[in-house]
């Protein structure tokens, strides 16, 4: 029997919102997440700012105990897992346990515990490493708490492929419940990159946009004037279904994952190959297994890093692969207001994607100013566009050359 | 403050117990709710606040509110 996945709760902790609520109605204000570093000195570094999540609290779901416990990016994926959950309606008391799994990736994982850690072991030897160290610092371990808290005994483990992780974990995720592995999976990314030595090595890479006088205006994604990414931090994290599951309990469905497309590129470490060669196979593969026409894709939620070389050959990839319905689509890249959350972008812009579908509303690409030659598509410039959007596809292309892309569609 | 108090303290902010139940006959694991790795970073909190030195032959007996505050004691006195 033919088992389909459909979205059925969503959480999301991003610079503009700490809610999806807070997050959606960010997006459609076009509002901006972007400004100076406030988790440590930045004095130091070539890039100043990033895209932090405001007011961060987990009062309600963590106690103090637990919190210590964790990294940031494990404490943040704790609240959205939470936010999903309740939106779900699922009374865990009833669902079957073993059939409810959790696939939740982080691209770094706890590198603001590793500083700490190794500061200590700097300044004062091996034996003042804390016993938590491991388990705080393993880019698994968000799965792993979640399950725990939960009781989610099915399917756990998480992605890793750079700023494609969470597409990566939520692709597993569908593909465990149509294999009948699981009725139930909490999937996503979760990421907390902003400090001294994940800045310092994005610095050096020449990755990131120095526009340190106006941090506002750095993230513009297809832009003429783009320099580079910003940094972001957050979570997104999905409850998937199976869809009688789902209709059993009367639970509100968002949307069908429909098609998931992996490749590589086989390239190179950080370029992306000439003409997204590899994120064309990768988009082309979504549409294939959601067994869509590929003139049906309404939204595509762009990777849109706002580097020179990502946004050329993402327009190049959409265009080489969509042809004339290329300049159909609406495009965006949602960076531009949140940054770049590495391994839980995937997750937050497939929330925007579902969000999309269900309103009927494109979020824009904020900062666009100056048409460049190479990005000619609708990237719906600063202001949010209504059309009916029945498919998206959600692009994330990672260091290592790993491409994922989702298909998610109306769920009729 | 006085060293039992100090423990008491430790014992507290690692934990995330509240004061009244660290009593002097309290188990970390079995009336405190410790983990091992939560005995390992308390008997490690008292090395740092301490400035000794606990093998981890030791470190094994310290298991409760009292036993920990007699150790410390003594290993206090000693190094007077």
């Amino acid at each position: 029997m033919h088992r389909r996945v459909v979205v059925t709760g969503m959480g999301a902790m991003t610079a503009i919102g700490n809610s999806v609520k807070a997050f959606w109605e960010g997006l459609l204000q076009g509002k901006n997440g972007v400004g100076p570093i406030t988790h440590f000195d930045p004095a130091q570094f070539s890039t100043r700012f990033a895209a932090e999540v405001k007011n961060f609290s987990f009062d309600g779901i963590l106690d103090v105990r637990e919190s210590n416990r964790m990294d940031r990016y494990t404490q943040m994926a704790m609240v959205a897992a939470h936010e999903a959950l309740q939106d779900s309606g699922m009374d865990l008391e009833k669902i079957d346990h073993d059939m409810a799994g959790v696939v939740v990736g982080s691209g770094i994982g706890g590198i603001q515990s590793f500083e700490t850690e190794h500061g200590k072991y700097i300044e004062k030897g091996p034996r003042r490493v804390s016993p938590y160290f491991v388990p705080q610092m393993i880019s698994d371990i968000a799965a792993g708490q979640i399950s725990i808290r939960y009781g989610l005994k099915g399917p756990n483990y998480a992605t890793v492929s750079a700023c494609a992780t969470a597409s990566h974990a939520i692709g597993d995720a569908a593909r465990l419940i149509k294999y009948g592995d699981a009725d139930i999976m909490v999937t996503g990314g979760s990421e907390a990159p902003i400090t001294p030595m994940g800045l310092a090595g994005f610095c050096s890479m020449k990755a990131l946009s120095s526009r340190n006088e106006e941090p506002g205006k750095a993230s513009r994604p297809f832009d003429r004037e783009r320099d580079g990414f910003v940094m972001g931090e957050g979570a997104g994290i999905l409850v998937l279904e199976e869809l009688e599951h789902a209709r059993k309990r009367g639970a509100n469905i968002y949307a069908e994952i429909r098609g998931i497309g992996f490749t590589a590129d086989a390239h190179h470490v950080t370029a992306p190959a000439p003409g997204g060669e590899g994120a064309v196979r990768a988009m082309r593969r979504s549409a294939e297994d959601g067994k869509l026409n590929l003139n049906e894709v309404d939204y595509i939620n762009a990777h849109g890093t706002s580097t020179p070389y990502n946004d050329k050959n993402e327009t190049a990839a959409i265009k080489a692969l969509f042809g004339d319905h290329a300049y159909k689509m609406n495009i965006s890249s949602t960076k531009s207001m949140i940054g770049h959350l590495l391994g839980a972008a995937g997750a937050v812009e497939l929330i925007v994607s579902v969000l999309a579908i269900k309103h009927n509303i494109i979020p824009p690409t904020i900062n666009y100013e100056f048409p460049d030659p190479e990005c000619d598509l609708n990237y719906t410039p600063n202001v949010p566009q209504e059309r009916r959007v029945r498919n998206a596809i959600s692009n994330t292309f990672g260091f290592g050359g790993h491409n994922a892309c989702i298909l998610v569609s109306k769920f009729e | 403050m006085s060293l039992e108090e100090k423990v008491k303290e430790i014992i507290v902010e690692k934990l995330g117990v509240a004061a009244d139940k660290v009593k002097e006959d309290a188990h970390f694991i079995e009336d405190l709710g410790a983990d091992s790795l939560d005995t390992v970073e308390l008997v490690m909190a008292f090395e740092e606040e301490f400035g000794v030195e606990i093998p981890d032959e030791d470190a094994q007996e310290i298991t409760t509110v009292k036993a920990a505050i007699s150790y410390l004691r003594k290993k206090m006195d000693q190094a007077d």
